[in-house]
């Protein structure tokens, strides 16, 4: 079924929890029921809204962690100092009701429809909308060549870790842990520089499409550092997460 | 309630960040009290190097300038205040160091009855010359017993604590004398022209 | 607070103008950069919302959310193109 998604205006609607899939210790992936989903995008986000008993309300956005035509899903990171992220990953349970509305975004989106080698690039959490880059370029059928360079603190915060450990064919990930690796780690042990994404990035004569996500520091030193290797800018869509995670 | 919309629709279980012990003479209508101290910005924290950081009070033609050696040889004041920013939330106990601006004024002769604070960054903010008089008003450059951080308006903000925490500008380098209240940054894009927390003046026109 | 981009405001603005904006090209009035208003420079959680150019930091534009209206400023911007937003969903 097909629909379309334009000038729509975005309304609240009432989504019911299905799931909830603790990723890592701080992160965990929620499924939901949305009755009246028109569908969205691999990149695109929702809003979620929580309202106390005296009306208090806050608001928060949350990449969409699913591919177009599988259940909708949030995976959110608890932030110490959150008002809305301990709720949905301590409070909220299977059955409860979460408001919300989207899609949303038309910018950082990726359709497949681009046949040119893909190069995601991922600081932490930023890793969401990326993986619903991948999982729509493998439902799709898409032979577009990937690589994704994933950096994290430490091997226990790389959320989807065994999704990434057998990535499909045509996908390459490369992963760096910037605090602390462990024995025998093969991957990259720092920040991403550079000299880094000298190493990793495709060649920019294959006029690659990149999409950078995570802390606004890690996507301005990935995306000029792209710029560098020769990357027109408009072919590096970047998406800035709040250094704590959230929007 | 909080606010007076009416919801038909509650999270089971989200509590927000009400904190039911708080002395409610202390808290303004439709505030919260926080133990952090959140930091708000309509633009990238300033960097000026206390070499070249001067203070001003413009009054027409008329400038007085301090640099900063000379603004911290003034006499200083320990400030304790509460203070209530319009995005909700109250601060209690706050503690500062600075100087009044009544000093500051002093080498200023002037009958405008009001003035335009400006900043770092472009910002700015209006208010009564008698709002930042009479011990209501301070150049404040320590907060907490520690040099004001940047990222709170270092290395001196205004500090109004009286009025909603928006007027007390960060990183504030003078205050322009001025005959007319006409509107700074956030009064321009609908925000009360005074501010007063207790008869809730967030918005123009309450 | 460190700004983020033209993302987080992408529900903000769908509300306001009533389609997807963050495709919009944005044209700045005080420099002229052009760019896509999901990379603009954006604060959030001041009193308002603030866009501002990438390159030379001008505010192009703010957004008040007062007794349930949002009132626009787009002042700093020389030109705001209309938005084109994902065509067709499949599901």
């Amino acid at each position: 079924m097909a629909r379309t998604a334009v000038r729509r205006r975005l309304t609240w609607q009432v989504a019911t929890v299905t799931d909830v899939v603790d990723e890592t210790a701080r992160t965990r992936t929620i499924e939901l029921e949305v009755s009246d989903w028109p569908g969205h995008f691999a990149g695109q986000h929702l809003d979620v809204r929580l309202t106390a008993e005296d009306g208090y309300r806050a608001e928060r956005s949350y990449s969409i962690a699913s591919a177009p035509g599988e259940p909708v899903a949030i995976t959110v990171e608890r932030l110490d100092d959150g008002e809305v992220s301990p709720y949905l990953t301590e409070e909220l349970r299977v059955e409860d009701a979460l408001e919300l509305r989207g899609p949303i975004g038309g910018y950082f989106v990726w359709d497949g429809a681009d046949s040119r080698p893909l190069l995601l690039v991922a600081g932490g959490s930023g890793i969401v909308p990326l993986r619903a880059i991948l999982r729509h370029r493998e439902r799709s059928g898409s032979g577009v060549p990937v690589r994704l360079l994933y950096s994290s603190r430490t091997l226990d915060d790389v959320i989807y870790r065994a999704e990434l450990a057998e990535p499909p064919t045509g996908v390459e990930v490369v992963q760096t842990l910037t605090r602390e690796q462990p024995e025998g780690w093969t991957g990259y042990a720092r920040r991403v520089d550079p000299a880094l994404l000298g190493e990793v990035a495709w060649p920019s004569e294959q006029m690659p499409l990149a999409f950078v996500c995570g802390p606004t520091n890690f996507v301005e030193t990935v995306a000029s550092g792209l710029v560098a290797l020769g990357y027109p800018p408009a072919r590096v869509k970047t998406e800035r997460f709040g250094a704590t995670g959230g929007r | 309630m909080r606010n007076s919309v009416r919801v038909s629709f509650i999270s089971r279980g989200f509590h927000g960040r009400r904190d039911d012990d708080v002395d409610p003479k202390r808290l303004p209508p439709g505030q919260y009290e926080t133990h952090d101290f959140p930091v708000l910005s309509a633009g990238p924290t300033p960097h000026t190097p206390l070499e070249e950081w001067t203070f001003s009070i413009v009054s027409g033609d008329d400038r007085k300038t301090w640099t900063w050696d000379e603004l911290r040889a003034m006499p200083s004041e320990d400030v304790t205040a509460d203070i209530h920013c319009v995005t909700r939330w109250s601060k209690f106990d706050t503690s500062w160091q600075g100087v009044s601006v009544d000093t500051l004024l002093e080498e200023v002769e002037s009958d405008s009855p009001y003035v335009l604070a400006f900043c770092d960054g472009g910002y700015t903010t209006n208010l009564p010359l008698e709002d930042v008089s009479d011990g209501k008003a301070w150049v404040a450059y320590a907060y907490d017993g520690e040099p004001l951080e940047a990222e709170h308006g270092g290395p001196a903000r205004l500090l109004v604590p009286h009025l909603y925490f928006w007027k007390s500008a960060k990183w504030v380098r003078g205050l322009e004398l001025r005959d007319e209240n006409d509107p700074g940054f956030w009064e321009t894009y609908g925000y009360h022209s005074y501010g007063d927390p207790w008869r809730e003046q967030r918005y123009a026109g309450d | 607070m460190e700004a983020l981009d033209g993302n987080a405001i992408a529900g903000l603005l769908q509300d306001v103008f009533g389609t997807e904006m963050t495709t919009a090209v944005s044209v700045c009035g005080h420099c002229g950069d052009r760019r896509p208003v999901a990379e603009l420079v954006v604060y959030l959680r001041a009193p308002g919302t603030v866009a501002r150019c990438r390159t030379c930091g001008w505010v192009l534009m703010v957004l008040v959310e007062a007794r349930g209206l949002t009132c626009v400023d787009l002042n700093g911007l020389a030109e705001l193109g209309s938005g084109r937003p994902p065509s067709v969903v499949q599901s």
